[in-house]
């Protein structure tokens, strides 16, 4: 059994794990990080999506051995000292989830498009998440709320700019 | 669901994988991003003895300048292909259909190798691929070899390449100045896969058309030319209804598959009416 | 000062445990010593199963038990159908794993349980089963034919009853009327497909049982579990912790949770199964699925005389939770909001050999308000009127509320002309019209199509006498209780089972108003059978429109307690106390009184009560409301098409609604994007596909189309307040609104756009290749079969 070596959400696990495991049930079940769920077989839905090495991808389509010497941030590693970070702060400002289940892939897939985008607009977020599947909300107010998170992240590094 | 087991194999080097794929029979799969390979592991619809991961052979990522050409390696990804200066500037068209493949996220992992190495006809590269005249690098134990993209798609999911064969690049001619790209993609969702898709390149001079380079996505078992339109172009007028005349015969020669988005005879329809448009947006 | 809570857009309190990902998912929870469930699936449409062997997945490596449906035989008992529409209706057993015969691909035949859920899935592919394939029964009009191949051959029949609803005289409606439309529609079959899959976790304690589940329905699904299995009902406690979603799917009682339960009884272990997407869409009962024969009679100046309905259901292979009802819910709503003389309407339920159909958001309603909104166009335009002008000329007009309509039901209040108005100035309609007349004129490849849908739906879910006389197996009340706990905090516990809606937050507002103490003092309980001991659970957008007036009247209640001890502690009588903020007083005497808050300590110390008077000042209330409510509205759509591709675009949407009074904006108009959402994703995009030999074909989201926020507009919405008359709070319910009214929206716009092609109708969903198809003239698209490409063969998206 290979051993792999991860650090997920600032923490860093060394683990033997069976090839075929997932990245996505190895963060749920060995690691008990459920705050990534898993809401397709097709890698379609987007709902366990995370960060790996900075970049969105799908846990499910992941194979954990694949993530040895990676970094991976869950919806769980985000926010400091207990406070939420904007993106997620905006969700719930802008009601952009109602049910909550795509809600942590939502927020992941969302932070990757900033980095990439700073400033999108509405057609560009509705774009950048076209690999997350939500049910609920018909997706309005997550664009509103991206746009929202974006708008406060991009301050600080504009009163850098700005003299 | 949860795949079925297989062995695990992480190559540090092409030499490595190959001796790997050599050792591990016709049981064994690579596995390049796995954005195809991975549903279909957990679908259990593909059960392989053995999986090669390419993922840490650095190598393969690279894309260079090869004079005339530029090698893209296969396990460069679609998102470095998009922002890649070197695609960008020598083969736009590369650059513009990978946007237009799947999501963001998996775009970070799949990669341009792989997804022409699927050879899934409803997949967007192979037809781009072939509209360029790509080239397709291949290695085994037995050594190297080059299979022209015009040869390599076969059938339904299947390429020219051995058992034991790894696709390590792909090398694509420049196209030179005066070429617009444009690849027209039809699907129900943003998710959806093309119904038809209609890779175009065109050189114009003045108000005419030089040269042209068409091929559709999904109107058969595998990529195909449409070269009854190209040569009606050639020659001809950068016009609408130049582009028209000649698209009407875009789905000549095709056998288009009739699935759960589309039938055959609507397929045909569609390769006419994008194949215009495609035209008419390259020409610019 | 108190802030006035209700209608304000408070943030949902829910949110801070979703948004970082510490949600109680089912599949979240894991005790120790649990064991793994994956069920083994019939591949067949139908046929007798004439020999499983379980021997060599036993030995399979980590299993602990498999289990056939034999096994189970004298246990497992037959999954319920709780509403017996005629007397006559046919029934048949339905095991929750099956024993003799397999019905539709998917049916669970066998289990296995192991100490991992990778253990468990492999060992699936040690089990034999031997099939004798049966003939496939997948169209409902074929299975209705003499000598058809059976679905149940016991019954003699694929006919499971005949429902029949008359009122007026059709017969002169229809003779000699001027303009007669005949329409057949087709509600296409869909795929709830909430995002959470379903997932169930029994944990065992003796003779007891904790049963979490992704549920919509706790509370019935343990009384259906001890019904099932005789298991007392009070040794069973039901859990729906958090719930990712529902649409009606989870308003069902499914053979995996009744397995779970006795497997935990029979291995004594926790057990858990979770379903994958593609074995969801299969297992997951569907929606719709009803053939639609309409007429429409008509004067020549627009007014409806008469509509006749005659509907097709499919039913799939088995009846559950309230299958056979589903279609005849819609029953009472073909007539919209619109004044005719007659109404017919019957339905028949047929068997298939397919997933069993039920609930999905709106429920019999989206399809009878797709039938009258697409016939309305169709009046229109056989009339060469203004689809608006036809609507106002037949529609119940403000000062004729409360109406009784041809269906029987008493609309209680609306105000379609204002909801109308409304609509039309957001959407620039006469600017449309111009543009759409433009573009015809130009003959412009791309066509603009206007849709209206003025619609109404009954919610409320419903009055327990209307339940009765419809034979529904139970009533249709709910309940609420208040604990005013003895430091002044307050915990509310309801009957209603949220999955997404924010109970949590708009019971708190209402309760803040009601109590007069801060929102943050106020904590929701729900979804634990231990906790809340009776409800009727959350479906038919019924929780705040039933379940929120019970809770009204609990805090009501309280008030009323609170106010008999405030008077004794006060010195003063009852009727002198005046009560505002959250505190008594004397009326004129500001500056005495007491707080909830000091009377609730009070009551809990019981130093100094009234004689009578019990300690505490909990309460609890059940409403049973006496009539339905009645939500309406006007939505208003723009749609583009390709007349050369059959692409459809929608450009503009406007949804006007009138849900009557809000609790909270902010969740109102987010269920409204949802349910637009979903309807829309009918119109366009959605369908459960079968082929010939009863394969469902799209068992993957690569196939089963939802669409992404690439695929949606931005919606325009806005509100009408008419308040409901009966119920104390005014409310309607908004849940289902968006669903119901935006699917005929779309298609109408859809057909305005190709009427000069001569199009009267392209057929759900409108595919860009049935749009085509019906611009070539061609009213039935050819059916396509599914082959190779761009099936589960590629399932996933490239490499």
């Amino acid at each position: 059994m290979p051993r792999i070596r991860v650090e997920v959400d600032g923490t860093t696990y060394e683990d033997d794990v069976e090839p075929r495991l997932l990245l996505v049930h190895y963060l749920r079940e060995r690691l008990g990080k459920v705050g990534t769920p898993v809401g397709c077989d097709t890698s379609n839905c987007g709902a366990c999506t995370v960060l790996m090495d900075g970049m969105s991808v799908k846990s499910c389509s992941v194979l954990a051995v694949q993530a040895d010497g990676r970094d991976v941030t869950t919806v769980e590693g985000l926010g400091v000292d207990g406070a939420p970070h904007p993106m997620q702060r905006a969700f719930h400002e802008e009601h952009a989830l109602q049910c909550g289940y795509c809600t942590p892939g939502m927020i992941m897939a969302s932070l990757d498009l900033l980095r990439e985008n700073p400033d999108p607009s509405d057609e560009e977020v509705r774009e950048g998440l076209e690999g997350n599947l939500c049910r609920c909300t018909g997706y309005q107010n997550i664009v509103k709320a991206v746009r929202r998170a974006a708008s406060e992240m991009r301050e600080p590094a504009g009163q850098e700019v700005t003299p | 669901m949860i795949p079925a087991t297989f062995d695990y194999v992480r190559p540090a080097s092409v030499d490595d994988a190959v001796r790997a794929l050599s050792d591990a029979g016709e049981d064994a799969k690579v596995l390049a991003g796995g954005q195809s390979l991975m549903p279909l592991l957990r679908m259990r619809l593909a059960i392989p003895d053995a999986l090669i991961d390419l993922d840490r052979i650095d190598g393969l990522r690279e894309i260079r300048d090869d004079g005339d050409a530029i090698v893209i390696g296969a396990m460069a990804t679609h998102h470095q292909v998009i922002r890649d200066p070197l695609v960008r500037e020598h083969v736009p068209l590369i650059a513009e259909t990978t946007e237009t493949v799947a999501d963001p996220a998996v775009r970070h992992r799949g990669t341009f190798g792989g997804s022409l190495a699927h050879a899934d006809p409803a997949g967007d590269l192979p037809a781009v691929a072939l509209a360029l005249d790509a080239v397709f690098l291949v290695r085994s134990v037995r050594g190297e070899r080059e299979i022209p993209a015009s040869e390599f798609f076969v059938d339904w999911m299947t390429s020219a390449m051995e058992p034991d064969e790894l696709l390590v690049g792909v090398r694509v001619p420049k196209l030179g100045a005066g070429w617009g790209v444009h690849y027209e993609k039809f699907h129900r969702t943003a998710q959806a896969w093309a119904i038809v898709g209609v890779a175009c390149a065109v050189r114009r001079n003045g108000d005419g058309i030089e040269d042209a380079r068409v091929a559709l996505t999904n109107m058969g078992p595998a990529p195909v030319r449409a070269s009854a339109v190209e040569t009606a172009v050639r020659g001809g007028p950068a016009a609408e209804d130049a582009f028209r005349t000649a698209a009407a015969q875009a789905a000549e020669g095709t056998e288009p598959p009739t699935d759960l988005h589309g039938s055959a005879e609507y397929r045909a329809h569609l390769a006419t009416v994008l194949t215009a448009r495609a035209l008419a947006a390259a020409a610019g | 000062m108190t802030v006035q809570e209700v209608g304000s857009p408070r943030r949902r309190s829910e949110d801070a445990r979703l948004i970082t990902g510490r949600t109680r998912w089912t599949d979240n929870m894991t005790p120790a010593g649990t064991l793994h469930v994956a069920f083994l699936r019939s591949p067949h449409a139908h046929a007798r199963i004439t020999g499983v062997d379980t021997s060599r997945a036993k030995q399979s490596p980590g299993v602990v038990a498999v289990f056939s449906g034999q096994d189970f035989a004298d246990e497992q008992g037959s999954l319920p159908c709780a509403w017996v529409v005629t007397e006559d209706m046919k029934h048949p057993d339905h095991p929750p794993m099956a024993v003799t015969e397999v019905r539709y691909v998917g049916e669970p035949v066998a289990c296995v349980v192991a100490r991992d859920k990778a253990a468990a899935v492999d060992a699936l592919e040690e089990i034999d089963v031997d099939y004798e394939p049966l003939s496939a029964v997948v169209d409902m009009e074929a299975a209705l034919a003499e000598g058809a191949d059976l679905v149940h051959e016991d019954l003699g029949t694929n006919k499971s009853y005949t429902w029949v609803f008359e009122n007026g005289d059709l017969d002169a409606a229809m003779r000699d009327a001027p303009v007669v439309i005949e329409r057949r529609y087709v509600q296409q079959r869909l795929i709830p497909t909430a995002m959470e899959p379903r997932s169930v976790l029994c944990v065992p304690d003796g003779d007891e049982f904790t049963l979490y589940s992704a549920t919509q329905i706790p509370h019935i699904l343990r009384l259906m579990l001890a019904t099932v299995t005789g298991i007392p009902e009070h040794r069973i406690r039901v859990v729906a912790p958090d719930v990712g979603g529902g649409f009606g799917s989870k308003l069902q009682v499914y053979g995996e949770e009744v397995i779970a339960l006795l497997l935990a009884r029979r291995l004594g272990r926790p057990v858990k199964w979770s379903e994958t997407r593609s074995e969801g869409n299969m297992t997951v009962h569907h929606g719709r699925d009803q053939i639609q024969r309409l007429t429409l009679a008509a004067d020549r100046d627009g007014r409806i005389r008469g509509l006749k309905v005659d509907l097709l259901a499919d039913m799939g292979a088995y009846l559950m939770l309230v299958t056979p009802g589903i279609p005849l819910l819609g029953a009472f709503m073909y007539n919209g909001i619109y004044k005719m003389d007659a109404l017919s309407f019957t339905c028949t339920g047929v068997f298939t050999t397919k997933t069993p159909t039920d609930a999905y958001r709106g429920a019999g309603r989206p399809e009878a308000t797709y039938a009258i909104e697409r016939l309305m166009d169709e009046l229109a335009n056989e009339l060469g009127m203004d689809p608006i002008d036809v609507r106002r000329r037949n529609w119940i007009r403000h000062e004729e509320f409360p109406y009784e309509t041809i269906a029987g039901l008493t609309y209680d209040s609306g105000n379609y002309e204002a909801a109308t108005d409304k609509a039309l100035e957001l959407f620039e309609y006469d600017k449309l019209r111009a543009e759409q007349a433009d573009r015809r004129e130009r003959q412009d490849p791309v066509q603009l199509g206007i849709g209206v849908s003025t619609f109404t739906e009954m919610c409320g879910l419903a009055p327990s006498r209307v339940l009765g006389s419809l034979s529904y197996g139970a009533g249709g009340w709910e309940h609420a209780a208040v604990r005013v706990l003895p430091s002044g905090k307050v915990e509310v516990i309801t009957g209603s089972s949220a999955h997404g809606q924010g109970h949590e937050t708009a019971w708190a507002q209402i309760t803040a108003d009601r109590l007069g103490v801060p929102f943050e003092d106020v904590k929701v309980l729900h979804g634990d059978t231990a906790i809340s001991h009776k409800g009727m659970d959350t479906y038919g957008s019924r929780s705040l429109a039933v379940g929120g007036v019970a809770l009204f009247s609990a805090c009501d209640k309280v008030v009323d307690k609170a106010r008999k001890v405030a008077a004794h502690l006060l010195e003063a009588s009852e009727q002198d106390l005046e009560f505002t903020g959250g505190r008594f007083s004397v009326r004129g005497v500001q500056d005495e009184g007491k707080t909830l808050q000091e009377v609730a300590l009070a009551a809990f110390a019981a130093h100094d009560l009234p004689d009578g008077i019990e300690p505490s000042l909990d309460s609890d209330a059940t409403f049973d409301p006496e009539n339905f409510s009645f939500p309406h509205g006007t939505h208003l759509c723009a749609a583009e098409v390709d007349t050369e591709t059959g692409m459809v675009k929608i450009r503009k949407y406007v949804a006007v609604d009138d849900v009557g009074k809000v609790v909270n904006p902010l969740i109102v108009e987010g269920q409204v994007h949802g349910g637009l959402a979903q309807g829309i994703a009918q119109a366009l995009y959605e369908e459960a596909v079968y082929d010939a030999e009863g394969n469902l074909t799209t068992t993957t989201m690569a196939d089963y189309l939802i669409p992404s926020a690439a695929d949606l507009p931005t919606f325009t919405t806005d509100r009408t307040e008419t308040p409901a008359t009966t119920n104390p709070m005014g409310v309607k319910g908004v849940g289902e609104a968006g669903t119901i009214a935006s699917t005929p929206a779309v298609v109408n716009a859809i057909v305005d756009a190709l009427r000069p092609h001569g199009v009267h109708d392209v057929a759900m969903p409108c595919t860009p290749e049935r749009v085509w198809r019906a611009l070539r003239g061609e009213t039935e698209p050819a059916a396509a079969q599914p082959g190779a490409a761009g099936g589960l063969g590629s399932a996933g998206g490239d490499q």
